[in-house]
């Protein structure tokens, strides 16, 4: 789909830039566009929220990035590990997939036929990691997400909450420079979901990893995120890119301070356009 | 409090031993109601045979009965083991394939709906007598095999199936550590259907097939005790037969709710 002309060029941006998507479109098989054309730069390290009413695509954009499908134009570039190890054997989009990214799904998608720990050892069952191995570091994420205990029990005997962490510690147990969130705590209750942000922030700073969260709350976007992306409906596109600048480490005193309810004022005013016009429902 | 507790859990307890007590005294009511019509109106047993006469000549026959019930058990046994390994291993190659689904499952149903009754005596003319009752007991067996474990395949967790896509899963892998999962209670549940069915597959060539010999099945015995006006004997061996589908039904009711105990909702206790 693209050629090689550009490798030199992204070389080096991609010292800095974790992900690239330049011009970027997916259309259904109908022909009907979803989504773009989309240009986002995400730095590495970075946590940034793409918000926006359903529809508009934020979904199909992660799916992109996880090379889940294909653009149907443009190009998804991504920094690994592996790009920089040997620059000139990357081409885009043929990547051995999986290894620089872990993805969290809206639901828990745990395997309800085996433990908590077999759940989490899977990515690294996949790529033929010894066993030993593959267990004690199956185990360090499920430590890192406060499971531990947990480790021998069935999906089934959890809760929603503990359910969506099994599944970030299964994102997280490839140690991928980014990780990937659809939504995650979407069907959770808020009390749960604002413990889960807290410790998903917590992660954050600790592993220092590229997150890329996608979300439909503001006041969850904006809590989470260094950047809040509002994307707009039919086709999907990039409406407003608002940075959220405060003091760090945030906690629960950033969630009731002044600055927060700006923020949350300015990214809804930005989002206003895509619900306060014809609807589309 | 825990006199409440008791007081609380004793009426279910009562219902479940109900539940189970019940079908109990209904059959050992009806066995009386038998016994005595047969007694006070004298009917003889060539007519209708006393359940005391039907027990006598179980335990009399029991030489010639037991050994046609090993002989049939072992054709219900090789036509479901034929039916489970051929049903999985044609639905994994309809997954791997979908023109091989298209071409080929048609014949399959075409193999389903046809009585099988009518498919037994031109077997029987082609294959030998013994493998001819297998293969009946086969073909009654393997359909269900077949469809639910296509439906299991097919009802893989799309966002598992992305996932293992995510993580460059081959499609061995995917097979192995995915899709027979996911498709094993369903696997299961044909699995149940097809013990019962080669039972009736395997009783139906019997009496098709109709030769005496060494080998005959319980339902070559029931014909023949038929011929011979030999009732107590059709009884005792359509006893048999209906305690062996119900020892099969049960036995994979069983292994069923062992292998899926720890997660599937079907063997789950409600309260959980």
């Amino acid at each position: 789909m693209s050629s090689v002309k550009t490798t030199a060029g992204v070389e080096t941006g991609l010292t800095a830039l974790a992900v690239s998507l330049r011009g970027v479109t997916k259309a259904y098989d109908n022909g009907v566009m979803a989504l773009g054309p989309l240009d986002l730069a995400v730095r590495k390290g970075e946590f940034i929220s793409l918000l926006g009413p359903s529809g508009c695509g934020k979904s199909t954009a992660l799916r992109l990035i996880a090379e889940l499908s294909a653009p149907s134009s443009g190009v998804v570039r991504l920094a690994r590990q592996e790009s920089k190890a040997q620059p000139g054997h990357v081409q885009p989009g043929h990547f051995q997939p999986g290894h620089g990214i872990g993805f969290v799904f809206q639901e828990p998608t745990l395997m309800p036929w085996t433990s908590v720990r077999e759940n989490v050892r899977l990515p690294l069952r996949l790529a033929g990691v010894p066993k030993a191995d593959a267990r004690a570091r199956a185990d360090e994420a499920l430590a890192s997400v406060g499971l531990v205990d947990f480790a021998e029990a069935f999906p089934r005997e959890l809760s929603g909450g503990m359910k969506m962490r099994v599944s970030l510690a299964r994102a997280l147990v490839t140690d991928p420079d980014i990780l990937l969130m659809d939504e995650p705590f979407a069907a959770l209750d808020e009390i749960t979901r604002f413990r889960l942000n807290n410790d998903l922030l917590a992660l954050w700073r600790r592993l220092g990893k590229t997150v890329i969260f996608v979300t439909h709350s503001v006041f969850e976007s904006v809590y989470l995120s260094q950047r809040v992306v509002v994307m707009s409906a039919r086709p999907g596109r990039i409406q407003a890119d608002i940075r959220i600048e405060t003091v760090e480490p945030r906690g629960e005193g950033f969630r009731t301070s002044a600055a927060y309810s700006d923020y949350c004022r300015t990214v809804s005013a930005a989002l206003a356009p895509s619900y306060s016009g014809q609807s589309t429902l | 409090m825990n006199a409440q507790a008791t007081v609380a859990a004793k009426p279910s307890g009562a219902k479940r031993a109900l539940r189970f007590v019940l079908p109990v005294i209904v059959f050992a009511a009806g066995l009386l109601a038998w016994e005595l019509v047969v007694r006070i109106k004298d009917i003889p047993p060539y007519v209708l045979p006393a359940p005391s006469v039907i027990f006598l000549t179980l335990i009399k026959d029991w030489a010639v009965l037991s050994q046609s019930l090993a002989a049939t058990l072992l054709t219900t046994l090789e036509g479901f083991v034929a039916a489970s390994i051929g049903g999985i291993a044609m639905a994994l190659l309809f997954n791997q394939s979908k023109w091989v689904e298209a071409s080929l499952f048609p014949y399959a149903v075409v193999l389903q709906v046809t009585p099988v009754i009518a498919i037994a005596p031109l077997l029987l003319i082609y294959l030998e007598q013994q493998t001819a009752v297998v293969v009946c007991a086969f073909i009654v067996a393997f359909f269900p095999v077949l469809s639910n474990t296509t439906l299991g395949l097919n009802s893989v967790d799309r966002n598992l199936a992305g996932l293992f896509q995510l993580y460059g899963a081959s499609p061995q892998q995917t097979l192995r550590f995915l899709k027979l999962p996911a498709a094993l209670p369903y696997i299961l549940g044909g699995l149940r259907i097809a013990g019962g069915l080669s039972l009736i597959g395997a009783v139906v060539a019997e009496i098709a097939a109709g030769t005496a010999g060494a080998g005959s099945g319980l339902a070559y015995r029931i014909a023949e005790s038929g011929y011979r006006l030999n009732i107590p004997r059709m009884f005792a061996a359509l006893l048999l037969l209906s305690l062996a589908g119900i020892v099969i039904y049960g036995v994979l009711a069983l292994v069923s709710h062992l292998v899926l105990r720890r997660w599937h909702e079907s063997a789950l206790g409600k309260d959980n």
